[in-house]
């Protein structure tokens, strides 16, 4: 057969990205081979870029050019780096798993205090007998290129009727510069189980890394689960992340994402309800500035009757940063009496700042009730002026407007210190435009 | 001692002069009533002297306290000791009225070189000050004005003034929209404010108002000019006269 070898911008052969790192990615001969057809997978699609509908504003063969090269094993000084962002980052009270540069770090990590009220196991154990979670329904080439190349991941298995006596935190640090890492991990959440699971991607003086992460979450039947992602990148990265989430019966999941950093991101997310009777809420907020690139994917599939989704999404775009949400909503033929609906509002805060905003609803049952609306405007000049005309200068006032715009996707965070260290980091954000 | 100084002040918007060279001086301490039809001014007037946006001033200067009113930023005109309280003050979904006046209040204080209230002594003052107005406490939990009845959103613009200090309070038409209940209670409030330090500009087009807030001067305006200033009478005159004879001025 005859394959048209993609090149990158440079003329670099990607195929140079899988030989130099095979050698350094973990599984059986069998997982590799598995691996090796992923990659041929990316290999023959390359990177996404605008033709690909799913991929129409976030060109990534225009905004990133190339995937670098697999960033190295951390050495000592690079964990005792991130041993501080961790410490910096950390939410108290939470048990942490710790990747650095795509690597668990056992040290940096509480395994032995998660242990008694989960299972838990790397994905580089885990390959060693089975290339299983190499395997997802959805795939693109970001997803294959993911599966050809995660060297790193954490597999948690919270047991049926399990209630976790505190939230479980993945965080993600990245040391490198110029190089790519790939995680995949897997959360398995069992019958009546209640869990709150944080994933925080964090920067310790990396720059210009590229992160591709693909998160594989199952809930059982009766079961609440918080996941809430914090993309708080450093503002030269990439980070493209794939969610394929799968929810059983009667089952709370309450999700959400925030974007405060990367010079690209995407968070894609494919969640299926397959199960009756469950509750899904998909909540995020992107804060945009500079020429930042922050993108928000998310396919809903109804694939059974009698469930609810909401989705409720923020943007605030300043200077000439993009902003993309695209949101499906699927209703399957005996999916009658869903009910889901999606609200996107993007908060324009320049001339040149953009908003792209796509919800779809594709239904295919009769007896639904579901809807969409998507809007995008600037701050209101009357309320900047009542607030100035009370002593707030224009950025204060802007920030304040901009907290309160936030605020409803913010709010839908039950745990009230999860909330609150989720504004810290939107606060952040804002002093940054002062 | 002159507080506010308004000299010969013409101002456009868009193209339109609203203001023709309006004169008007206002010292420490005294309460001036600004009556006059509809369009002759009034509110344009309030909205210059609080640096609201979409007003070209073409001539003539405003001191505050002998300085350049014009040339500050709003936030720094209510650092000063301006105080606007809105016509229609807005709402602001999302803001606890709380967060609001806390953050308003320590932005004013450090723009004056002054230490910012911690939360504990913020919770003090506003609790003192709300108590003295008879503002319930789970009013200040709401979003600003989030639902606030006509009467609550004007006792909402009485505790900022309270609680901010300002030396010289300006009333836009505090009157529309409240009912004579509301009506006594917001003038209450501003009443008890008064003081020799603090200067009152109540703007109105009823006398109404002037049964409950009880100014030294009356000013009445007509096409963008004060055409006639006088005592407190000159309001009760206006009510049985109206303005018309001023029309023509």
């Amino acid at each position: 057969m005859n394959v048209a070898v993609a090149k990158t911008g440079n003329g670099r052969a990607v195929s140079d990205l899988f030989a130099s790192a095979e050698g350094r990615l973990p599984g059986s001969p069998a997982v590799i081979a598995v691996r090796r057809e992923a990659f041929e997978t990316y290999e023959r699609l390359g990177l996404p870029h605008r033709r690909i509908e799913e991929w129409k504003y976030t060109d990534l063969r225009a905004l990133v050019g190339e995937v670098l090269p697999l960033a190295a094993a951390p050495d000592a000084a690079a964990l005792k780096r991130a041993a501080d962002a961790v410490k910096a980052h950390a939410i108290a009270g939470a048990r942490k798993l710790v990747l650095v540069d795509g690597v668990f770090v056992a040290d940096l990590s509480d395994v032995k205090a998660l242990a008694s009220e989960a299972g838990f196991k790397t994905l580089r154990e885990t390959l060693e007998k089975d290339s299983g979670l190499l395997k997802t329904a959805a795939i693109d080439a970001v997803i294959a290129l993911n599966a050809a190349m995660a060297t790193d991941g954490v597999v948690l298995d919270i047991a049926d009727g399990a209630q976790l006596s505190a939230p479980i935190q993945i965080i993600h640090v990245a040391i490198a510069a110029s190089a790519s890492t790939f995680t995949r991990s897997q959360i398995a959440v069992g019958k009546g189980a209640r869990a709150t699971i944080i994933e925080s991607f964090v920067a310790a003086g990396a720059k210009a890394y590229q992160v591709n992460d693909a998160v594989l979450v199952k809930v059982g039947d009766n079961a609440d689960v918080a996941h809430i992602r914090l993309m708080d990148d450093s503002p030269d990265a990439v980070n493209i992340t794939s969610q394929f989430v799968t929810i059983g019966a009667n089952t709370k999941l309450n999700f959400f994402n925030m974007t405060t950093g990367a010079a690209v991101s995407r968070m894609q997310g494919f969640i299926t309800l397959a199960g009756e009777g469950s509750e899904l809420s998909v909540n995020g907020v992107n804060l945009l500035q500079k020429t930042e690139h922050g993108d928000t994917t998310l396919v809903v599939d109804h694939a059974v009757p009698n469930c609810v989704s909401r989705e409720v999404f923020r943007a605030v775009i300043d200077d000439r940063a993009h902003s993309v949400f695209q949101g499906r909503i699927i209703v399957r033929p005996d999916a009658q009496k869903t009910d889901g609906k999606m609200m996107i509002r993007a908060l324009l805060l320049s001339d040149e700042a953009e908003a792209d905003n796509k919800p779809e609803l594709e239904i295919f049952a009769d007896d639904v009730s579901c809807g969409h609306g998507a809007t995008a405007g600037a701050l209101d000049d009357s309320l900047l002026f009542y607030l100035k005309a009370r002593g707030l200068p224009e950025k204060q006032a802007q920030a304040l407007l901009i907290q309160a715009f936030v605020g409803e996707a913010i709010e839908q965070i039950a745990d009230d210190d999860l909330r609150e260290h989720v504004i810290g980091i939107a606060e952040r954000w804002l002093e940054r435009r002062q | 001692m002159a507080l506010l100084e308004v000299k010969d002040l013409k101002v456009r918007v868009e193209e339109r002069e609203i203001l023709h060279g309006l004169t008007l001086t206002v010292n420490e301490g005294e309460i001036h009533a600004i009556m006059g039809p509809n369009g002759s001014g009034k509110s344009t007037l309030s909205h210059v002297i609080a640096g609201k946006p979409g007003y070209e001033v073409t001539d003539g200067e405003i001191l505050f306290k002998g300085e350049d009113l014009l040339a500050m930023a709003p936030n720094e005109r209510a650092a000063k000791g301006v105080f606007l309280a809105f016509q229609y003050p807005v709402e602001i979904p999302g803001v606890s009225t709380m967060n609001f006046l806390r953050t308003a209040l320590n932005a004013q204080r450090k723009a004056r070189g002054d230490s910012e209230y911690s939360t504990p002594d913020f919770l003090k003052k506003v609790r003192e000050v709300s108590k003295s107005l008879n503002i319930p406490q789970d009013m200040l939990k709401r979003g600003v004005n989030v639902g606030f009845s006509g009467g609550e959103k004007k006792r909402n613009e009485v505790l900022q003034m309270a609680l901010f200090e300002p030396s010289l309070c300006i009333l836009d038409e505090m009157d529309s929209g409240l009912d004579i209940d509301a009506l006594r209670i917001a003038a209450d409030g501003v009443n008890a404010l008064h003081s020799p330090k603090r200067a009152m500009v109540v703007i109105t087009h009823y006398q109404r108002l002037l049964n409950y807030i009880v100014p030294d001067v009356v000013h009445v305006m007509s096409k963008g000019r004060v055409v006639k200033s006088g005592a407190k009478d000159l309001a009760l005159e206006l009510e049985s006269s109206g303005y018309a004879q001023y029309e023509d001025a």
